[in-house]
């Protein structure tokens, strides 16, 4: 037991020193906050800085007159010059558009000194549409209160019905911090993962692994091996929580004044804050809304889930990264290995961002978290939309059973594979190894 | 008293035998060699000794006792692969080796230091492995292996990768340990090592022990009665009534040479006698078969 420790302690000792690790810890929080800082920015100020085009329009039909109404980011005025005279006026103009009606008020054209942005013409359509539909409208006898009525907003307000009551549903809220553990659990089986099988190669290359099973068991040196990465892997996600709540207290603060009570913003949800201010269309109310969700939802518990999921997920799929390492002379021969490992887990992701998080309590939703290969993505989704007791305990169980068994299958293919020189294995040769006795 | 033991061991694996029933006893303090030429089973042995791998079938004593995992810290190995960390400082990388082995820190941290000025590389405690020439790095493996004063060692070609210079002190480092105590197994294909260093040795070839005991005896065994001549005089003629039977025979001007070979039941005495007559001897002397010879003929009747 003493000598797995000081295994463990060299395995996390050598990365934790390394500066790649010390970069990516700071690095990560600073682009990710800065990113999700620069979306939110971008929404609430996005009209104020996006460059004013204006349009000049020329109505031949007279029947837009006047009722372009300019906005923050379209500006249109009117004149009477001819369509011609202004066309070869255009490029000297300090106009943006030239808006042609013609009398007929079809072949609507638009011309313009660059290429026009989607956003753009999007937005002058949309204009000139509306205009059109409430002309033809009142034409067709239809009273404009009646027509003002009837193009209210409508906003629903979906409410879960559970034993403790009514809640807010937060389905936005639920979407995001799903998909984000999801995506985070995804990412770093596949870093932390890797990096237990280049320590494996490294050693078998280094040939130094014969030296260390002279004095330990080869289960040891690999079970010492994936918990010291693992052990990384926590520190980087703890540094990352710490570093991301300080510079989330400072850019929020910055960002949206007394809006945001920042210092009770763990990191998840101060990303889920900043995501959600994209969905909504008054940035003030908005945040407001969100953080009352944030407060809806259980934070302990959804951050214990993530940590148990994201922990034996890595032990799972770890010990079969180590098995493929073992197997191998450099990394790239682990390419024939590799695909088996990694398509549970893109097939789950794929499947994660599309159909669970739409249908999370469909049937497939509840077997792919109930699988141990696919439970920790699958599962991680479901989550924070609500899942029966007695699914998350199979689940977990499950998983910790998973756990034990691919360890144990890796460890007996691993004893073998590190003594193995240039010898080029197959799934055969896997097969034979596993079956030697000890 | 036997150090190690081995009795019986049946090594097998997919598609072919490392090693069928063989049976080895290995003198405490003494010096034994390993020999057999490439993939005879050494590599097999040496890693159930070092219990890397276990056997199918048979046993090893330690010191008399069922080889356990407790015997590890006293057993230290020099794998004729080497290598160790390269990103890694040589000073941290040997005490945690040392560790493995059960030495403290405090004690792993003296012993090194202690190594590292006997060898010379006491500057080097900080230097990763990849900034070391491939000698220090042997060396440094070296102080790893007989850092936690093993009661046994096994090394397995440790010469190699050395230069003369530093083979010799390696040599005499290895020489000093067996005096204060250790036994030593010793791997090498060097025959010329073999016959300075080990007392005895043991001979594998296609996994099977074809041939072991003390080197002397072996190479008396080994003795064909040729005897090598120089001498100045005639040709010696091939008579009836010579003791022996001319092997080989070239004329150096001044000296001839010639190589003979005693017939049955006679002695070099009665050789001597008879060309004592016939010429002025100025060298005589036993051609004995050296362990390169030994190896190469005893390996080729077996196979």
């Amino acid at each position: 037991m003493n000598k797995i420790l000081l295994i463990i302690q060299r395995e996390y000792l050598s990365r934790v020193k390394k500066k790649s690790f010390i970069v990516l810890t700071i690095l990560v929080p600073i682009l990710f906050i800065g990113m999700f800082a620069l979306i939110g920015y971008l929404a609430v100020k996005g009209d104020d800085l996006a460059e004013k085009k204006t349009v000049q329009v020329i109505d031949e039909s007279g029947k837009f007159k006047e009722k372009l109404k300019s906005t923050n980011s379209v500006t249109y005025e009117y004149s009477d010059e001819t369509f011609e005279f202004a066309k070869a006026r255009f490029l000297e103009s300090d106009y943006n558009f030239l808006l042609h009606i013609p009398a007929s008020a079809t072949n609507i054209e638009l011309l313009s000194q660059k290429k026009p942005s989607a956003t753009n013409i999007e937005t002058i359509e949309s204009t000139l549409s509306k205009v059109a539909e409430a002309e033809s409208l009142q034409e067709a006898g239809i009273d404009k209160n009646v027509l003002a009525d009837a193009q209210k907003h409508i906003s629903i307000r979906a409410t879960q019905i559970t034993e403790a009551g009514e809640k807010d549903a937060q389905t936005y809220t639920a979407y995001a911090i799903g998909f984000l553990s999801a995506f985070l659990i995804y990412i770093c089986l596949f870093i932390y993962g890797t990096q237990v099988m280049r320590g494996v190669i490294e050693e078998k290359v280094s040939r130094i692994v014969e030296v260390i099973i002279s004095s330990v068991k080869p289960f040891q040196l690999m079970l010492g091996k994936i918990i010291g990465v693992g052990l990384v892997g926590l520190t980087q996600f703890f540094l990352w929580i710490v570093l991301s709540v300080v510079l989330s207290t400072v850019g929020g603060s910055m960002l949206a004044g007394k809006a945001m009570n920042s210092q009770q913003m763990s990191q998840v949800q101060s990303i889920a804050a900043r995501e959600g201010v994209n969905n909504v269309k008054t940035p003030e109310k908005g945040i407001e809304k969100i953080m009352e969700s944030i407060d809806s939802i259980p934070v302990t518990y959804t951050v214990s889930c993530f940590l148990f999921y994201f922990l034996f997920g890595y032990l799972l799929y770890s010990a079969i990264f180590a098995a493929v390492g073992s197997a191998v002379d450099n990394e790239t021969e682990t390419q024939q290995f590799m695909l088996p490992i990694t398509l549970p887990l893109i097939f789950t992701f794929a499947l994660a961002q599309s159909f669970i998080i739409n249908n999370p309590d469909s049937s497939i939703s509840v077997w792919l978290s109930m699988i141990p290969f696919t439970s920790p993505i699958a599962m991680m989704i479901r989550i924070p939309f609500g899942v029966p007791a007695w699914q998350l305990a199979l689940s977990m169980f499950f998983l910790v059973v998973g756990f034990l068994f691919t360890t144990w299958v890796a460890g007996r293919i691993y004893r073998i594979g590190i003594l193995m020189y240039g010898k080029k294995a197959s799934y055969k040769e896997l097969a034979k190894w596993f079956m030697y006795k000890e | 008293m036997a150090m190690i033991s081995i009795r019986n061991i049946v090594k097998q694996y997919a598609g072919h035998r490392a090693l069928s029933d063989v049976s080895i006893e290995i003198e405490k303090g003494k010096i034994f060699g390993l020999l057999g030429p490439n993939g005879a089973g050494k590599t097999s042995l040496i890693r159930i000794i070092n219990q890397i791998t276990a056997p199918d079938s048979g046993q090893i004593l330690f010191n008399g006792e069922p080889l356990g995992r407790h015997h590890v810290e006293r057993i230290g190995y020099l794998p004729e692969e080497r290598g160790l960390y390269k990103k890694m400082e040589i000073g941290e990388q040997i005490l945690y080796l040392a560790r493995l082995k059960g030495l403290s820190r405090q004690d792993a941290k003296k012993r090194t230091k202690y190594w590292f000025e006997k060898l010379g590389i006491e500057g080097w405690w900080n230097k990763k492995i990849e900034e070391l020439s491939k000698g220090m790095q042997q060396k440094a493996q070296f102080v790893a292996t007989v850092l936690h004063e093993p009661e046994l060692l096994i090394l397995d070609e440790p010469f190699s990768g050395f230069d003369p210079v530093n083979a010799e002190i390696i040599k005499n480092e290895i020489l000093e340990l067996n005096e204060k105590g250790a036994t030593i197994i010793f791997s090498t294909h060097r025959m010329e090592s073999v016959e300075e260093l080990c007392d005895s040795i043991a001979l594998l070839n296609l996994s099977n022990k074809i041939m072991d005991g003390n080197v002397k005896e072996i190479k008396n065994s080994f003795r064909s009665g040729t005897f090598f001549i120089e001498y100045k005089g005639g040709l010696i003629q091939e008579e009836a009534r010579a003791p022996f039977s001319v092997l080989e025979q070239s004329n150096l001007g001044t000296h001839h040479q010639v190589k003979l070979r005693l017939n049955e039941g006679a002695s070099s005495n009665d050789a001597l006698r008879y060309i004592l007559d016939l010429a002025e001897i100025s060298r005589f002397e036993e051609i004995v078969p050296n362990m390169n010879e030994i190896f190469i003929s005893t390996v080729n009747k077996t196979n």
